[in-house]
């Protein structure tokens, strides 16, 4: 009796999975799905290697200073980086005295101690950095409707983050005439600009970094020429995603080791144990 | 539970044995995982994934208790308490990592603990009371993952839960007015959140309970082993201290290797990358996916999409989805035949190997890809595999099947003979005391 009831409600979502199958595959026959310009011309993130990659990989505190100048310069004009504060700073190589400077160089909201007020002030380092925008309104009014994402958090949150950036940062450029030839639909609308590493291949950030030499460099450091400003930008922003990196590469290392002195030891007291009982 | 031969416990000091007249609770550690639990001596390592699955739990509620201490359950804030607690409290990237791959290594081992179940028969009888427990704490860890991933409130916890609570809306009638009291609105928001964290802290508790339970119906009988045969003389078993306390130790130690190259390596690499932006309602990610401890059963809901005579395909789903672990309950009493382990019946071995855990791995993948052919179409003839695998073949084949003589005792399928039963077991431990 449970034998044909079981079988019978076997039957029950067999057959009907059967006849979502055949539809589907009906209609995958009479009407195959249409290829988009998305799916054809979106590429996956170029190569990039940068020194906290891999196991044993530390922050280049050169280039991630050299990153931050250029986000200051740079992207810090539409884009927030709300989790990151100023004294994080010194993980960068900064003194105390430079985190200071370069926190009173920004302007963060405060109140007028006379008056109560809302006003600005100069940062201190346990301000966090500034938004750019008051709120989502006035930054979709400042920027063809989009909204500059917050930068904290980009290279975790997007596959193969810090690649990603640099690709998206140096993959502006003319939208390909083997596209437009095949879909005449999805030209590049007015005001977004045309990336293949960008998800639906046109976004609203105009190429922000254009011109070799568009932030000071200093010396001992590379020409800032766009790629060589693109990898350090990344660079910083995988920083900021994951400031503890080379603390959890260094705890890991440690860790592993130890677990693979307790396993063996283990091991052996196993087989110790076992010894002479066959099993 | 006690074989005759099991060692009674005889508290050595005298403290021991006057806590022993007053609260038995070292009499109780002894007999469960101690020298008094005699244990087959034939266990292959497929048997080390309870003890680990109780590790995981462990570390899950330590890890979690950790994570509550610095999070507050609140949209407006709870995404940044996550980030605080990874970037400026001590240690608290370890136990935010910890805590999330713990989630995927507790599931990690208990597919392969359930899996195990299926293939040597542990559901049969006697122990048919472990497994259904078994099956009670696989769905209360599901519910616990589930809201536990909603609590990061970043774009795959919200849009995921706008999801799995969205099916409770497929229920005729009752659907919609269920779905909002649940959530406590129309979409989750504060209210499902809160509770979400409420549960998500109580569930935990829930599972260890039922964790002893299942130890507890397990102890009466004993553990199961590969050959399936019944322990019959104490040459068949040794005690689990120290024999199985040696070889669960150096497990863990494997176990402990695997989990910290992936908290401390590739940490993000089992998350989804949209879970790193914050919630946001106005904003559909391209692409919805659970996390992947879920995935088989997403595209078993995803696999209906047609309706089926009167029932809508959302439904359909929905029934679907849960009846795929539902049908888990029943099977002692699908699987007739009277053979335990997969080892000695060579048809249902065949299905197992060449249906059951293929179609589970293309269950795996489909759920993780986009809701596009050709991948819904593959995931409906796996999960068309899944039902009749566990709801027509299981049943027929344990009719039909002719199965492999079994060996006479476990002690004959190690030594090849059982000669044994003349020489002590608990001589041999003697060294290792």
């Amino acid at each position: 009796m449970a034998r044909i009831l079981s079988i019978l409600v076997g039957l029950f979502f067999t057959v009907a999975l059967a006849w979502s199958f055949g539809k589907g595959a009906y209609t995958q026959i009479t009407e195959p799905p249409a290829a988009t310009a998305e799916h054809e011309f979106h590429l996956h993130p170029k190569e990039l290697h940068l020194a906290s990659d891999g196991p044993f990989g530390k922050f280049d505190k050169q280039q991630l200073q050299r990153g931050f100048q250029i986000y200051k310069e740079v992207c810090s004009a539409c884009h927030s980086l709300s989790h990151v504060a100023f004294r994080d700073l010194a993980a960068l190589g900064y003194s105390e005295g430079q985190v200071k400077a370069i926190a009173a160089g920004f302007q963060v909201p405060g109140v007028d101690p006379t008056t109560g007020e809302a006003n600005t002030r100069p940062g201190l380092p346990t301000d966090y950095f500034p938004k750019p925008f008051a709120n989502d309104t006035a930054a979709r009014a400042a920027n063809n409707n989009a909204i500059p994402p917050d930068l904290s958090l980009m290279t975790k949150a997007r596959h193969e983050g810090g690649p990603y950036v640099y690709s998206l940062l140096t993959g502006f450029q003319a939208q390909p005439a083997a596209l437009l030839k095949e879909f005449p639909d999805a030209k590049t609308p007015d005001g977004l600009h045309y990336n293949p590493y960008f998800a639906n291949l046109n976004l609203a950030m105009a190429p922000p970094l254009t011109a070799d030499g568009q932030v000071e460099s200093s010396p001992g450091n590379p020409k800032p020429t766009v790629d060589q400003m693109a990898k350090d930008v990344s660079a910083f922003l995988v920083w900021t995603a994951e400031p503890k990196l080379e603390k959890r590469n260094q705890t890991g290392l440690a860790v592993v080791l130890f677990l693979i002195f307790a396993t063996v030891l283990g091991y052996m007291s196993y087989r110790n144990i076992w010894a002479g009982k066959k099993h | 539970m006690s074989f005759p031969w099991a060692k009674h416990y005889t508290p050595a000091h005298p403290f021991m044995k006057w806590m022993d007249d007053r609260l038995p609770i070292p009499r109780l550690v002894y007999n469960a995982v101690g020298g008094g639990y005699e244990v087959p001596r034939n266990l292959n390592y497929f048997w080390n994934f309870g003890f680990l699955a109780g590790l995981c739990l462990v570390l899950q509620i330590v890890t979690g208790i950790v994570m509550a201490m610095h999070y507050a359950a609140n949209t407006a804030v709870a995404f940044d308490t996550i980030e605080m607690t990874v970037r400026d409290v001590n240690w608290g990237w370890l136990m935010r990592y910890a805590h999330a791959n713990g989630a995927s290594a507790f599931f990690v081992v208990i597919y392969i603990h359930i899996f195990r179940g299926f293939y040597y028969g542990s559901y049969k009888a006697p122990r048919e009371m472990v497994w259904l427990l078994g099956v009670v704490i696989f769905l209360l860890m599901m519910a616990t993952a589930f809201m536990g991933y909603v609590l990061p409130w970043g774009q795959m916890s919200f849009w995921g839960a706008k999801v799995i609570t969205g099916l409770f809306g497929a229920i005729p009638f009752v659907g919609e007015p269920l779905q909002q009291w649940l959530l406590g609105g129309f979409a989750p928001d504060n209210a499902a959140l809160n509770r979400f964290f409420s549960l998500h802290y109580l569930l935990p508790f829930v599972i260890l309970g039922v964790v002893i339970l299942h130890i507890w119906a397990l102890h009466i009988p004993g553990s199961s082993n590969p050959t399936g045969v019944e322990v019959k003389s104490s040459s068949d078993t040794v005690p689990f201290y120290p024999f199985y306390v040696a070889k669960d130790g150096w497990a863990i130690g494997v176990f402990a290797i695997l989990f910290a190259i992936a908290v401390f390596y590739f940490p993000n690499a089992l998350g989804h990358p949209d879970n790193y932006i914050p919630a946001n309602p106005m904003s559909t990610p391209a692409h919805i996916v659970p996390e992947w401890y879920f995935w088989p059963f997403y595209a078993i809901l995803r696999a209906f999409t047609q309706d089926f005579f009167f029932i809508p395909a959302k439904l359909m789903g929905v029934l679907a989805m849960f009846g795929a672990i539902l049908v888990w309950f029943f099977l002692p009493w699908l699987d007739k035949s009277p053979v335990r382990s997969g080892g000695y019946r060579p048809l249902y071995r065949k299905f197992f190997f060449f249906g059951l855990i293929p179609a589970m791995l293309v269950l795996f993948y489909c759920g993780g890809a986009a809701a596009a052919e050709p991948y819904v179409m593959i995931s409906q003839l796996a999960a068309l595999y899944y039902f009749a695998h566990f709801l027509i073949i299981i049943p027929v084949v344990s009719a039909i099947e002719k199965p492999l003589p079994l060996p006479f005792s476990i002690t004959e399928s190690v030594l090849g003979k059982d000669d044994e039963a003349v020489l002590d077991v608990s001589a041999a431990p003697a060294s290792a005391v």
